[in-house]
């Protein structure tokens, strides 16, 4: 076993390759914007270069001039159509060309389509705009912000949580920190463009776009265009890159299946790299003042999070981390409070861990802070503060290994080997730091539906609505089934990514695997319930066993006896050919409405700390050394190790895979990216993977993932903690930890550059 | 993306001949109908931006003189042919041989895959990566001359702070022309008014009232070679690149170095600082502050002084100061440390 299909520990799944990476690294994979390709006519968005206004005026006329053109649509050309809706499915309630109010920087104000892709491209660029522009507000600090309180402002984050009296043990709490955090501006920009390819037939409309949530957006995309339901298809099987990118619907889906449907013709628009930073969703500034109280022996008795997040001025984005930061260490006494503050921009959404990457940053490198002022280890002082049950709630954990992530971690790191003493550690010119923090992710899980089809010559057909973002959930969603109707994985085939499919959740907040397998695991057993009524019955050879006596192998039905028989031969039996089995999983906690809100595309999540017997959250711990030069003050990453527990692993491929793609991001969110806001105008700057910098290559040196067994019934029948999104929690905190050992600099904001070193 | 026409002329007189006939003699480069391409590393992204707008593009390569394709070792030197790639001129082991600092100019920039694209007179040529001048709704006197400049007042942490003008602050981005400039290389050229040799420190142009207009070539004119001259001690010398991340990224701040030491005293050093200015930089005043001197960290220090004297902060940029005098004392010790 090489380090890319680490050995299954207890609880874990074989490290079996994705049944589609063969098509992925082949080319054979097609994206949403590779099919059809028969008589597409090409869309390419005009976009408005002002933040806050109205459009009195649009120049079309070079740009109808331009030879292919087909159709421009625009102002007007969206009335008789509803409004885009705001929330889980719809990035915005900024309905573009229903209205000429500009609302922020790169609003679509038009669509050019063509015969070719050039010739779109060129007519959206000749399109021109005469504008009543007005003094935008940027950000944080720029003149004209309005605050609000964020708890009861979005279904997503009800209360600030609090418990005992924060203020009162502060105050006599001997050793304390208040310090403030902030991160910056983040666009997702997936390798894979944006793009929507409309085509009707008849009265159908097919949409080929990526999407994390197709159900969502088949009833959303209706409700638009004031059509059934019934009649909207969404397809998307592969995505190039989503991390919540693709998860709430864009308005240029409506608007280009309204100009396919005025042509006659399938349209395809693919956005441009810095189109998508004025078009598509984004992770938002935040900011964070954290007190921390605490005795001289190290335990915490007073702990304040406060939060500022930015939105748009319609709609109220939250991200909420509080939640999850007032539960994590045994605090003593919470109090936490986030703000909206709206400015002229377009409307953040969901991105990767949402709440967690930016609060847990914030409160991980305040927990190194109160270290240092304690003169204590972090690993030692997040030891003292392991809480037996969650401060805000006081229910237990279902599971908590955060300890064991901790030890494991430690101890490939080599972290007794580390001089606490900052500045301490060199190689040459090279100061070297290090430091670590805790990762977290709330565990929860929908409702889902599958159908699975077993055939009389062995082979497994699964079919799900679910997205393959690149987590692996076509490859997870088919060793479910393998391992339950005993066939080998080449026999098992998974049709996903496609509204017509049995309703899946959107593919956020790392739901995925644990709500599509337990779905499969039910349609299975469903399968199997029907198998063994046939095996066991009067006469054949395993009459009198009892089901959980029975298990289906290598095409038998084997009983614990040792006695068998051959699957083919039960077909025969119950003479059919197949045996197909629709199965919807709902978790324990839903409510009586969730199956019917799941086909209405608005799935309940449950888990996390909403359930009442305990909390539910997957735990990590990173370790990251640090090289700062003295004189020139970059700072390189040499090595992280990453120990995580999420319960049941399905395959120690995948979830390395999905961890190592977090830890990644992680030192790019703590060393390289962010957008940069034209604060004079409200503007993105920095719109291309040129100025917007991520880690390369050369950048990723020594990593290391560290799969920690963990077993936890409560989460879900399979099992299972999603951790597609908890490798890049916390990371930034340890990258900024380490710094400071390494310099002496405590760097709060993000991303830790030369120049915060330098001067 | 225009339309454009596009030309393959097959020699140089031809592909002279192409451009004179569709450009006026007094248009600058960067604006005339008809533009040369080489690598299209640069000039392709930025006609798909709508930053570039030329109506007719020629390209050089396939133009068939053996010569421009060629690194010629004499002992006068290196003679580089215009259209050898980044990568192979990189990759040469006498040019790593012998100028250190050209080969890891070369080296440190840009991708694998471009430096295997991108030619080396097209490199040299490349046009700033300002964000104000890459997107064409903002103002930008260099894209658009008497517009404006969006970059003065906003955001303008890579932008330069030495050679900057009221009308401009784009950086020079490009690393190679730091290690040219430092060796007193030679730039020959071939236009409608014949062939001639360019010195290239005086290839590009300072911004000042205009910007659009960055180097001394006629719109007509094409670079046929680089020559950088023999000097021997240029095995002492280096390049040292600072950057965000490790790899693909513009220099925040870079110093090409060369040294001729006697024992650890400098009888002539050769600067030149890439990320700072707006046009390849020479840093005489450095030089002449080592001329005859100890190098040692000291000495170092007082010759990076010397070369940011007149450099001028913006908004985001200030840190480019003092990076930029550190890059250059680290450089100037690595190069003295250096093994030849």
């Amino acid at each position: 076993m090489d380090a890319a299909a680490p050995k299954p520990k207890e609880n874990m799944g074989e490290p079996l390759p994705r049944i589609d990476a063969r098509l992925k690294v082949t080319g054979q994979a097609h994206y949403p914007a590779d099919l059809p390709t028969a008589n597409i006519a090409y869309g390419a968005l005009a976009t408005s270069s002002i933040a806050k206004g109205r459009v009195t005026k649009l120049h079309l006329d070079d740009a109808r001039a331009v030879p292919g053109l087909l159709d421009i649509v625009t102002y007007g050309d969206m009335d008789k159509f509803e409004r885009p809706k705001f929330g889980n499915t719809g990035a915005t309630s900024i309905g573009p060309l229903h209205d000429r109010t500009i609302f922020h920087d790169g609003q679509i104000i038009a669509l050019a389509v063509a015969e070719t892709f050039e010739a779109a491209e060129e007519a959206a660029q000749l399109i021109r705009a005469d504008y009543e522009e007005e003094k935008p507000t940027a950000s944080f600090d720029s003149p004209g912000t309005k605050t609000i309180p964020a708890a009861g402002k979005s279904p997503l984050f009800k209360e600030d949580v609090k418990a005992g009296d924060f203020e009162a043990a502060y105050a006599a709490a001997p050793v304390k920190i208040d310090q403030r955090y902030s991160t910056p501006t983040q666009h997702h920009n997936p390798i894979e463009l944006f793009s929507t390819t409309a085509m009707w037939e008849g009265d159908r409309l097919i949409v080929h776009e990526p999407s994390q949530n197709v159900t969502g957006w088949k009833v959303e995309l209706a409700r638009q265009l004031k059509i059934d339901p019934a009649r909207v298809r969404i397809v998307s099987p592969y995505i190039g890159g989503a991390f919540g990118s693709k998860g709430p619907m864009t308005t240029r889906t409506a608007i280009v299946a309204v100009a396919a449907k005025r042509l006659g013709r399938p349209v395809r628009c693919v956005t441009s790299r810095m189109q998508a930073f004025g078009t598509q969703t984004y992770r938002a500034e935040t900011r964070h003042r954290i007190r921390i109280g605490a005795g001289k022996d190290g335990r915490i008795t007073a702990f304040a999070h406060e939060g500022w997040e930015v939105t748009s001025r319609p709609d109220a984005y939250v991200v909420g981390g509080t939640s999850a930061t007032g539960r994590m260490y045994d605090y003593g006494s919470v109090l936490t409070h986030v703000s909206l503050v709206q400015a002229d921009r377009n409307t953040p959404g969901y991105m990767r861990s949402p709440p967690e990457t930016p609060y847990v940053y914030a409160l991980e490198n305040a927990m190194d802070e109160m270290a240092v002022a304690l003169g204590m280890d972090p690993v030692e002082f997040r030891r003292i503060n392991e809480p037996k049950t969650e401060p805000i709630g006081k229910k237990p954990f279902s599971s908590r290994s955060l300890i064991q992530c901790y030890e494991q971690a430690a101890d490939a790191f080599g972290w007794a080997k580390r001089d606490p003493k900052v500045g301490a550690m060199r190689d040459g010119d090279w100061l070297i730091g290090m430091g670590c923090a805790t990762a977290i992710y709330p565990t929860a899980a929908a409702p889902c539906a599958a159908r699975v089809r077993l055939t009389v010559d062995g082979g497994v057909r699964v079919q799900c609505s679910s997205h393959e973002i690149g987590t692996g959930v076509r490859t997870v969603a088919a060793q479910m089934a393998a391992e339950r109707l005993g066939a080998g994985i080449d026999k098992v085939e998974v049709e996903m990514g496609d509204s017509s499919l049995p309703p899946a959740p959107v593919s956020g907040g790392s739901i995925s695997t644990a709500s599509v397998c337990s779905a499969v695991l039910k349609a299975c057993d469903a399968i199997r319930t029907k198998l063994f009524a046939a095996a066991t019955g009067e006469g054949s050879s395993l009459a009198g066993s009892h089901n959980e006596e029975l298990d289906v192998r290598g095409g038998k039905i084997v009983a614990k006896s040792g006695a068998s028989a051959k699957v083919e031969d039960v077909f025969k039996t119950m003479q059919v050919g197949a045996i197909e089995e629709y199965a919807e999983f709902a978790p324990k906690s839903a409510t009586p409405q969730a199956l019917k809100k799941l086909y209405a595309g608005q799935p309940e999540f449950h888990g996390g700390e909403s359930d009442e017997e305990s909390v539910k959250y997957a735990f990590g711990a990173e370790f990251v050394e640090v090289r700062v030069n003295s004189y020139t003050k970059e700072i390189r990453v040499p090595r992280i190790v990453g120990a995580f527990a999420a319960g049941r692993i399905m395959n120690t491929r995948t979830a390395r895979s999905q961890l190592m793609g977090g830890m990644i991001w992680g030192i790019g969110q703590a060393l390289h990216e962010a957008t940069e806001v034209d604060r004079r105008y409200a503007r993105y700057v920095n719109r291309d993977l040129q100025d917007y910098l991520v880690p390369v290559n050369a950048d990723i040196k020594d990593l290391q993932v560290i799969l920690v067994p963990e077993v936890d019934h409560a989460v879900n029948p399979a099992g299972v903690k999603g951790l597609g999104e908890l490798g890049n929690v916390g990371t930034a905190a340890a990258v900024a930890s380490a710094v400071y050992h390494a310099t002496g600099k405590r760097i709060r904001d993000l991303p830790i550059r030369i120049e915060q070193l330098i001067t | 993306m225009r339309p454009f026409v596009y030309e393959q002329p097959t020699n140089i007189s031809a592909a002279v001949a192409l451009a004179s006939r569709f450009t006026n003699s007094d248009d600058a480069p960067t604006r005339a109908n008809a533009q040369f391409i080489a690598g299209a590393t640069n000039l392709a992204d930025y006609m798909k931006l709508g930053v570039a707008q030329p109506d007719r593009l020629v390209d050089l390569n396939r133009l068939a003189e053996p010569a421009l394709r060629q690194i010629r070792i004499t002992d006068d030197g290196i003679r580089f042919g215009a259209l050898v790639r980044m990568g192979e001129a990189a990759d040469n082991s006498e040019v790593k041989r012998r100028y250190p600092v050209v080969a890891g100019s070369l080296k440190l920039a840009a991708s694998g895959q471009i430096r295997n694209m991108a030619s080396l007179a097209g490199n040299v040529l490349q046009r700033t990566r300002c964000e104000y001048f890459r997107e064409t709704s903002w103002p930008c006197n260099k894209r658009v001359p008497g517009s404006g400049c969006a970059a003065m007042e906003g955001f303008n942490r890579q932008h330069a702070v030495l050679g900057a003008s009221d009308a401009c602050i784009a950086t020079y981005h490009g690393d190679f022309a730091q290690a040219l400039i430092a060796l007193d290389a030679v730039v020959h050229a071939e236009g409608s008014r014949g062939a001639r040799k360019i010195p290239f420190a005086k290839l590009h142009r300072r911004p000042g009232d205009t910007p659009h207009i960055e180097t001394d070539l006629a719109a007509d004119e094409i670079i046929t070679a680089i020559e950088v001259p023999a000097i021997p001690w240029a095995r002492r010398s280096l390049y040292l690149k600072i950057r965000d991340r490790e790899s693909y990224a513009f220099a925040l701040a870079s110093a090409a170095v060369a040294l001729d030491l006697d024992g650890d005293k400098v009888r002539e050093a050769r600067i030149a600082l890439g990320g700072v200015a707006t046009v390849p930089w020479r840093a005489r005043t450095a030089e002449q502050a080592l001329q005859d001197k100890a190098l040692d960290e000291a000495s170092a220090k007082a010759a990076a002084e010397a070369a940011f004297a007149d450099a001028e902060p913006r908004r985001d940029n200030a840190f480019k100061i003092e990076l930029g005098k550190r890059t250059l004392v680290r450089a100037l010790l690595e190069t003295r440390d250096m093994k030849v």
